[in-house]
């Protein structure tokens, strides 16, 4: 097969079809999104799940099953799988299990940057980090069979730049073969009861220093450059700005990053005059590097935030400290379509001058001119919570403003529970749900959830979730559902009475996202003609 | 060019919807096509709305970076004219913008609608009389990147603005001050 010309997230897709997953599963979430997509148009069996926690759980079962799984989710997603990959480590898997995570280093679209280099630390999860997307196609097939050999779930950490950036793929012209899948009975090793759990810790300490003691993490080491005068140790896409910012310089990029490998880090550094760690986000290579007492130098405090580029690589091995160069204008912030039906929500909201714990989504551009119409955005799910708790601990008229408001698919992620939390604990003055149902996953490239009905594939699912039934059936009593552009007076009326009341209130905004419903509608129209 | 070994620098920016990704998808693949090391990244995500939307490309002998250093530019593009200021220090010394003001006379047969479908992809054609690359590659890119019913629309775009851009000839010097080829 000639070479191809593939983002990193399309060479990981490619590599899970060659590689012999069975399933690939996740949650949309930029940038790791369109990998599932991708695996899907490939031929491979992929689906969403509500979660990142589900997804997890769903794929650890797969490879239970000796069968082999590709979950996919950014960087947040893994603090909802985290309670899952927590244990998974101690359970270790009888087949390739490959948990995709996508960092998004200076907040493209995120809430926060956290470095999840930290999680494969704290959980045990062996990790590599691929820098371009012909390493991206490689890792993960090295990842599944390492999976698969020390019986451990591996992290794969791509970044923004890594997932979205296009660049020439070798891919190998055959399939992995790997055995049928059948069931093997091992309780002391899957059933995390205390008495189980402490051998599994030792075991996987174990499986952790086989994997380190192999040939493995110098099979995926690179060391290149001549001018030993400088070294740089860099992992990722830093290695690529460090390459272009020093181009004769000594290089060492590990593509395992977890179980580290620390003896040729400390080999390496020892061959250079200077030695200098060049890592986005957090001192994580730096701080491993000096708790082994390797002498290295790191970055100053200013290049943890954002992303690096060779410019700022360059300014690091200068110790460069004048101010970085600024547009002369600021870019356009995103906004709502002009055809959003959360326009007319967020205006009726601002209107009454409602205290709105918002959520994540397209709806949290509700918080910008001309709307500013949201007042709380904190994670997945937390517009309930948050609501709640500010509604009993609020005087009773401002409390009586305090709107929960969620969308369609951050309501089945992780509203479900918070509903119940409602239902269970309702504040004094009540409170009501907006939940803003626009039929898709809007933010992330209008993917489907187990609320629209359809699969990740757009053909209908085997069932849709009612959203107003599920609250029916949790004893709330008040549930309305209303289309915000047809019916803009009864949407605020129902709002209006709602904020009156002391009682606990679902609303269901409902109408389409457009883009979403000329998106379907091309779909099916090209799905009969094909028939 | 510049002497950064060979590697041409290039940086298209719009607006989120005026279909810059699909632009640098087809600079990228054609560059691609012609046998070069290609690197191509941009954002995606919340600029999906509306928002400031710029992509990378690089290409030559070896690219390593995806990301086209600062002020490195060797050409900008920009297909809204407000996303000049937030773009421009993107540009090297002798780097070359390049804003729809270049190709005017191309739309005026055109319904506006169909003129602001069109515009990227004329000026990749204006671009293209500047590159490495052959008129080949490029049709076959924009075959490759965009759906069938806009081929021949955008084929005829960018085979006129090429052809404008050969009337001119190759412009030389500092564009900075004069932001239009």
């Amino acid at each position: 097969m000639p070479d191809q010309f593939l983002t990193g997230n399309e060479a990981v897709a490619q590599a899970a079809l060659d590689g012999a997953v069975s399933l690939g599963t996740g949650y949309p979430g930029t940038p790791s999104t369109e990998i599932l997509e991708r695996f899907d148009t490939l031929g491979g069996r992929a689906q969403w799940a509500p979660n990142e926690k589900v997804a997890l759980e769903v794929g650890l079962g797969v490879a239970y099953g000796t069968a082999r799984a590709l979950v996919t989710m950014k960087h947040v997603g893994l603090n909802v799988a985290a309670d899952a990959l927590f244990s998974a480590t101690y359970t270790g898997v009888a087949e390739g299990l490959v948990i995709v995570v996508a960092d998004d280093p200076g907040m493209h679209s995120s809430q926060n940057e956290q470095d999840t280099r930290r999680y494969a630390e704290a959980s045990g999860a062996p990790m590599f980090e691929p820098g371009d997307s012909q390493e991206a196609y490689d890792h993960t097939l090295k990842a599944l069979e390492v999976s698969a050999r020390f019986q451990l779930p591996v992290i794969l950490r791509m970044t923004t730049r890594v997932c979205h950036s296009k660049g020439r793929v070798r891919t190998r012209n055959e399939r992995a073969q790997v055995p049928a899948p059948r069931y093997e009975r091992d309780i002391p090793g899957r059933v995390m009861i205390p008495g189980y759990a402490r051998p599994a810790h030792v075991r996987l300490r174990e499986r952790l220093a086989s994997l380190a003691r192999s040939e493995v993490p110098a099979q995926l080491l690179i060391e290149e450059g001549d001018d030993t005068r400088l070294g740089i140790i860099a992992d990722g896409v830093a290695a690529a700005h460090a390459r272009e910012a020093a181009p004769g310089a000594r290089l060492l990029k590990p593509g395992l990053t977890h179980p580290l490998p620390i003896e040729a880090m400390r080999d390496f550094a020892a061959k250079v005059d200077r030695c200098v760690v060049i890592e986005e986000g957090d001192p994580y290579l730096y701080t491993a590097a000096r708790a082994a007492d390797i002498p290295v130098e790191g970055k100053p405090e200013r290049f943890r935030f954002g992303e690096l580029n060779a410019d700022r690589v360059r300014r690091i091995l200068a110790g460069d400290e004048s101010p970085e160069p600024e547009p002369e204008a600021p870019g356009k912030p995103p906004r709502l379509c002009a055809d959003c039906s959360h326009r007319q929500v967020f205006q009726t909201l601002a209107k009454h001058e409602c205290i709105v714990a918002g959520d994540i989504g397209c709806y949290t551009l509700g918080v910008m001119p001309p709307f500013e119409a949201m007042d709380t955005c904190v994670c997945m799910g937390a517009s309930i919570g948050v609501g709640l708790g500010l509604r009993h601990a609020l005087p009773a008229d401002q409390a009586r403003r305090v709107v929960s408001v969620i969308g369609d698919s951050t309501f089945v992620h992780t509203g479900l529970p918070g509903l119940a939390e409602m239902a269970y604990n309702p504040p004094a003055t009540g409170h009501i749900l907006l939940i803003l149902d626009n039929d898709t996953t809007a933010m992330t490239g209008l993917q489907e959830h187990p609320g629209t009905g359809r699969r990740l594939d757009h053909h209908p699912a085997s069932s849709k979730l009612h959203y107003e039934a599920i609250a029916l059936a949790l004893g709330i009593s008040n549930v309305h559902t209303v289309d915000p552009v047809e019916a803009q007076d009864e949407f605020e009326r129902l709002l209006t009475d709602a904020l009156a009341s002391d009682e606990l209130t679902l609303i269901v905004a409902r109408r389409p996202c457009p883009l979403a419903s000329r998106r379907l509608a091309a779909f099916q129209a090209e799905q009969e003609s094909s028939s | 060019m510049s002497d950064r070994h060979g590697v041409t620098n290039i940086v298209i920016a719009g607006l989120g919807g005026q279909g810059i990704v699909t632009g640098s998808d087809i600079l990228a693949h054609a560059a691609f096509a012609a046998g070069h090391d290609v690197k191509k990244s941009e954002i995606h995500g919340m600029s999906q709305r509306g928002g400031s939307v710029s992509s990378d490309i690089r290409f030559g002998p070896r690219v390593h970076s995806p990301m086209v250093p600062h002020a490195e530019a060797d050409f900008l593009i920009i297909s809204e004219s407000s996303q000049v200021l937030p773009n421009r220090h993107r540009l090297g010394p002798q780097g070359r913008l390049i804003t729809p003001d270049a190709v005017p006379q191309l739309f005026q047969d055109e319904s506006s609608q169909q003129a602001a479908r069109m515009v990227n992809v004329a000026l990749l054609g204006v671009l293209s009389a500047h590159l490495d690359i052959a008129e080949a590659h490029w049709i076959d890119a924009i075959r490759t990147q965009l759906p069938e019913k806009l081929h021949e629309m955008n084929l005829r775009a960018f085979r006129q603005a090429r052809g404008i851009e050969a009337l001119f000839g190759t412009l030389t010097g500092d564009s900075r001050p004069r932001p239009t080829l």
